[in-house]
């Protein structure tokens, strides 16, 4: 048993910042917000009615949500399956004992201090059809020069990649933490064994790796679904044609530039929904991780 | 030694190793070239930057495309905004973190494991889940527009909390006994004993919340109407928005993005060793 100070009121005043500021600032709006969602903003916002439900029948049946949705899935899944593989790879070279490892380590790590925006705003310049360097490389190695921001499907590949290479550091991090902490005997009885690297991978390193892998998972799932704003806001706009319109920034147009709170509200608790499932999971199989996006 | 020189062993490892080298460096150099591409372009005129092929020597207009990137834009000002509320952000986060990690490590009282799990459910509920009613509350305390919203309502972490919690049970309980017999009370063990021991989470927690509050983008956004007083990223908007003369300088915007990355990166580059050691690879233990 730890022993403890003995004072009956000091922790409750140390914590007492802590619990108003959760208290105020994020309890109370997102209770508002599942009300707010049950009501329809008239008036350009002014006034509003009680609807019950019909926010979210109106959402599932838009085409435009559900367009939103989809789009939002390919994104997601795109971050996940690219980042994870190759910052996994890179993990795995990075990850022998080698003269300058830690060189190393800083060289591939240090885009997890860039921005969603600056990651946007250096990839709009690379995919420029005439100032870019993408197409240069694309048109003397293939002979095409591809539209990519004026195409819908490549603007979303465009948005995907970019998002996705911003990541990677965060990515490799976490991998590596990971397979410095494998069990040492397990690989190398692995490797008595006659396995080969190929073979050791995965029948040995990729399954007891995979506490880390779920955890990215999840992380790039919800990076994917909130921190990809700033990022199509210099890029794309939601273009061409709501392309890239993913969730997110549907919701910040319905809330903030067409002023319909009770509809952006039911986006929100959507949104909820879906963190919520995924933290749920994440604590089931990975318990003692936590939500590091700097809340 | 069974791999003598020349033996086809030592070729085989001497071809491991320039392969894993190779590998390391042309990753590093993948990972790295749309922000050094960035960097060279920042340089040129605009002459150079749209010239066929492109060329990627470092141009002359380095000082003219950074000084109209600062001054036009007025990322100065924006800079100064962005350090204040980061700064803000991170001292106050790492203080009330400390506190509520005291209280749930060293104290006893009713409700605590209650109160923990009342702090760490705040994970689930990111700006964009609560984001209309959190707009009205801090408008209706007066502070659209102002740096209060976008300080206050990011004070409370449940990820500091968790760290510190963590970390503090991690350091041997024999340590508050011997602070008891000294008479040492509760404030002087946090400053004098359990802060110098957490340096490590100390930077790793400073490092995430700087990089996160420079980084934001929706919030101040939409809570800050006025230019004088928005964060940097938004700035970033302006630089890569088309200029007066429907032409966008290519050579400025990416002279300004170079300047809003910076502030971040080296705060991450100085303490990287603490973000290492008090947050991912410790955390695997």
């Amino acid at each position: 048993m730890r022993s403890r100070f003995p004072n009956k009121w000091l922790p409750y005043l140390l914590l007492l910042p802590t619990l108003a500021l959760c208290a105020i600032f994020l309890y109370y709006p997102v209770i508002q917000t599942f009300r707010l969602s049950t009501y329809r903003a008239i008036l350009m916002g002014l006034h509003r009615k009680y609807v019950g439900f019909e926010n979210y029948v109106r959402l599932f049946t838009s085409s435009d949500y559900i367009h939103s949705l989809t789009i939002t899935f390919i994104f997601a899944v795109g971050v996940v399956v690219l980042g994870l593989s190759i910052s996994l790879a890179i993990a795995l070279l990075a990850n022998h004992k080698i003269k300058g490892a830690r060189f190393y380590r800083l060289l591939l790590i240090w885009p997890y201090a860039l921005s969603p925006a600056v990651a946007g705003s250096i990839w709009l310049f690379l995919l420029n059809p005439t100032a870019g360097v993408v197409n240069y490389f694309m048109k003397s190695l293939f002979g095409i020069s591809p539209d990519w921001l004026t195409d819908g499907r490549l603007a979303l590949l465009a948005v995907t990649i970019a998002a996705m290479w911003k990541n990677l550091g965060y990515n490799i991090v976490f991998f590596l933490a990971g397979l410095q902490n494998l069990p040492g005997e397990i690989l190398e009885a692995a490797k008595v064994d006659g396995a080969g690297p190929w073979t050791t991978f995965w029948r040995v390193t990729f399954p007891l790796l995979s506490p880390t892998t779920f955890f990215l998972l999840i992380m790039n799932l919800i990076y994917a679904f909130f921190g990809g704003f700033g990022l199509i806001m210099v890029m794309t706009e939601g273009g061409p044609n709501k392309a890239t319109n993913i969730l997110i920034f549907n919701l910040y147009q319905d809330a903030f530039r067409f002023h319909k709170w009770g509809l952006a509200a039911a986006q929100s608790v959507i949104l909820f929904i879906m963190v919520v499932a995924l933290t749920l999971i994440q604590f089931r199989t990975t318990g003692r991780r936590v939500h590091y996006g700097g809340q | 030694m069974a791999a003598s020189k020349r033996s086809p062993y030592w070729y085989r490892k001497k071809a491991m190793f320039v392969l894993l080298h190779l590998g390391l460096i042309i990753s590093a150099f993948l990972i790295s070239s749309p922000v050094l591409f960035a960097l060279i372009k920042s340089t040129q005129t605009t002459a150079q930057i749209f010239s066929y092929p492109p060329t990627f020597a470092i141009g002359p207009a380095a000082p003219e495309n950074y000084a109209i990137a600062w001054r036009d834009y007025h990322l100065g000002r924006l800079m100064l905004n962005t350090f204040i509320i980061a700064g803000a952000v991170t001292v106050g986060k790492t203080l009330m973190s400390l506190f509520a990690a005291l209280a749930l490590v060293y104290f006893d009282f009713p409700l605590k494991n209650l109160l923990f799990i009342f702090v760490l459910i705040t994970l689930m509920m990111p700006i964009p889940v609560r984001i209309v009613p959190l707009f009205d509350l801090v408008r209706s305390f007066g502070w659209g527009n102002t740096h209060w919203a976008l300080v206050i309502p990011f004070l409370a972490s449940a990820t500091g909390v968790f760290l510190f919690r963590q970390h503090f049970m991690s350091i041997p309980a024999s340590l508050v006994d011997a602070a008891r017999v000294d008479g040492v009370g509760p404030m002087r063990f946090l400053w004098q004993i359990l802060v110098p021991m957490s340096m490590n989470t100390v930077g790793a927690l400073a490092v995430i919340q700087f990089v996160y509050i420079w980084n934001q983008y929706l919030w101040p956004l939409i809570i800050i109407a006025s230019n004088e007083k928005q964060m940097i990223q938004i700035g970033l908007k302006m630089l890569t928005g088309a200029g007066p003369e429907g032409m966008l300088n290519w050579g400025v915007a990416m002279a300004g993005t170079i300047i809003t990355m910076l502030p971040p990166l080296i705060v991450f580059l100085l303490l990287q060793e603490q973000f290492m050691r008090g947050f991912a690879l410790a955390e695997e233990k």
